[in-house]
């Protein structure tokens, strides 16, 4: 499947400094569609209708989270948008945030207008901080238009913390706490941000909202596959020639984007999804990028011939305990275990019996953790495991010859 | 230590801090990062005396102080070199850049140099991962790094 831009329509089109030029580019046409010809409630059904899911990793249906936060009780309601891209090897936000801040400054006033919120946020992560003048810029020429009569959008920067990108952490720490995870239920459209209705979406999902909006939920149902609508933003790094954002079809081909785009040769694996993504090995470079398949937050990092498995997924854990917010036990002390195993892996002493307990101790995280990020820190593990095993068994004969 | 003039402008910054509206805990968080913008870090006596104003434990404003990695308590150069140790930038030899950065300035990760110029610190994706090898200084992004370009950029900090 092709190449398409939906999302990126307007990057290196637009002068990211200047309305006039979004303007230009049927700019604010699709707010003025959604408030003059329709209500919160058809707005929520478009987006139902189109299909679009959640960009960040999870997948979420977008109309669903619409229409809980709509539903819910009370005038104190909050749209935030998910701009803490901390995902290994996802840059894809920060090149839309600084190509085109002003279809998603409109999207998130589109999502306002649909659930009722008065105020929007931009939850932007510290590394971002030199984008904050260029969205507050953004934001105060949407201000001036008039375009935001409905609802306030104000910036809230994070302060260095991965797992502040998951979504009840994020909230949290706009709330001036530490960024641990919340227990669920309560979920954010019933009780999120300083325990009112919210609702959280990614950069790139809000991008989306513009063109549904405009060209009616059919046409975007019409692109992608049959669980995967519209198109996906992916960023490309690692073993390339050309690596950089691309964005495809839902349903394409990896090899389509890593071979054929991005021109990787001598593929040996590659992440897709980040830290806690897939591990695809290159005998299945034809899988499809889509939901159904593979995909999380888009990142793909692709790694030649001469990569050692091993240190990659060795380096992987390190991160995940780093990155970990230490508040489930699984979460915390799993990761800090799998990093220990794989360290000794790494030296050449890993024992038969860390097989075993790094296929127990995944089973555990994926079971008892408290969010996603316990929950799918094994899968660099587990998939090195089924598609990588030698790597591992090679690494214990080195071992002495001593047998365990 | 902590001098008499650092600690009366943080009674400035804490009574600055205390004045502005909103809600205890999201006063905390933006209290603390200008703390350490003004300070290069957050002290503890910073921590007991936001404490006190915004009325919260101690062990609270400890707790966030030490969440986050742009938040420091113990005390950072002028200007914090923060390398990507992440693996899009470690395809791309960023071992080599931290040699470099290490050869430069004489200190190891983790570390500030004795005037005070620069700390030195690994971070996870800073998202520039099309450019790689990366690092930051303070809010600054410096990509597609060599040792030669190393060098030279530091150079240009004070």
């Amino acid at each position: 499947m092709p190449e398409k831009r939906i999302v990126l329509k307007n990057c290196e089109v637009i002068d990211p400094e200047s309305i006039t030029t979004y303007l230009d580019r049927d700019g604010f046409k699709a707010l003025e569609k959604a408030v003059k010809n329709l209500t919160g409630e058809q707005v929520i059904e478009e987006i139902k209708a189109s299909g679009l899911r959640g960009r960040g990793g999870a997948g979420f249906p977008c109309g669903l989270k619409w229409e809980l936060a709509g539903k819910a009780q009370g005038d104190e309601k909050y749209v935030i948008c998910n701009a803490d891209e901390g995902e290994v090897g996802t840059f894809k936000d920060r090149y839309i945030l600084e190509n085109d801040p002003f279809t998603l400054i409109e999207g998130i006033a589109i999502a306002a207008y649909a659930i009722g919120a008065k105020q929007g946020y931009i939850y932007l992560r510290a590394e971002y901080h030199y984008l904050l003048d260029l969205l507050m810029n953004a934001i105060g020429q949407v201000r001036e238009r008039g375009f935001l009569q409905h609802v306030d959008i104000d910036i809230r920067e994070g302060a260095g913390a991965y797992i502040c990108g998951e979504e009840s952490a994020l909230m949290d720490s706009i709330e001036g706490k530490r960024g641990e995870v919340r227990y669920r239920p309560p979920f954010p459209p019933s009780r999120g941000l300083w325990e009112k209705p919210t609702i959280i979406n990614n950069v790139e999902t809000l991008m989306n909202i513009t063109q549904i909006i405009l060209n009616g939920a059919h046409w975007f149902n019409q692109i992608g596959t049959e669980r995967s609508k519209g198109t996906k933003v992916f960023s490309v790094s690692g073993d390339v020639k050309k690596p950089g954002v691309y964005e495809l079809v839902l349903g394409s081909r990896l090899k389509e984007l890593v071979e054929e785009l991005a021109l990787a040769e001598k593929i040996k694996m590659v992440q897709v999804g980040g830290a806690t993504g897939r591990i695809i090995p290159y005998e299945m470079i034809d899988t499809p990028l889509a939901f159904e398949d593979i995909l999380g937050s888009g990142a793909v990092i692709v790694f030649d011939e001469s990569r050692d498995v091993i240190d990659i997924v060795y380096r992987t854990m390190q991160f995940l305990a780093e990155e970990c917010c230490g508040k489930c036990a699984p979460g915390r002390e799993g990761t800090e275990v799998m990093v220990e195993i794989l360290e000794r892996f790494s030296r050449g002493e890993g024992m038969e019996r860390d097989i075993v307990t790094l296929e127990q101790l995944s089973q555990a995280m994926m079971l008892s953790s408290l969010c996603g990020l316990g929950q799918a820190a094994p899968i660099p593990v587990i998939d090195s495991l089924q598609y990588f095993r030698s790597a591992y068994e090679n690494q214990i004969r080195k071992n002495q010859g001593v047998m365990t | 230590m902590i001098t008499q003039s650092l600690r009366e402008r943080k009674m400035d910054k804490i009574q600055e801090g205390t004045s502005f509206q909103g809600k205890d805990h999201e006063n905390l968080l933006a209290l603390l990062k200008r703390g350490q913008s003004k300070f290069g870090c957050v002290p503890d006596e910073f921590i007991a005396e936001a404490a006190q104003s915004l009325n919260i434990t101690i062990s609270k404003v400890y707790g966030v102080a030490t969440f986050y990695s742009f938040l420091s308590t113990k005390p950072l150069g002028r200007n914090v070199i923060r390398i990507c140790k992440s693996l899009p930038c470690y395809l791309k030899n960023s071992q080599m850049i931290i040699k470099s950065v290490e050869d430069n300035i004489g200190i190891k990760p983790g570390e500030t140099t004795p005037d005070g110029k620069f700390s030195f610190e690994l971070t996870n994706c800073i998202g520039v991962c099309d450019k790689a090898p990366a690092m930051m200084i303070n809010g600054n992004v410096h990509v597609n790094l060599t040792p030669r370009k190393i060098s030279q950029i530091l150079k240009t900090y004070k």
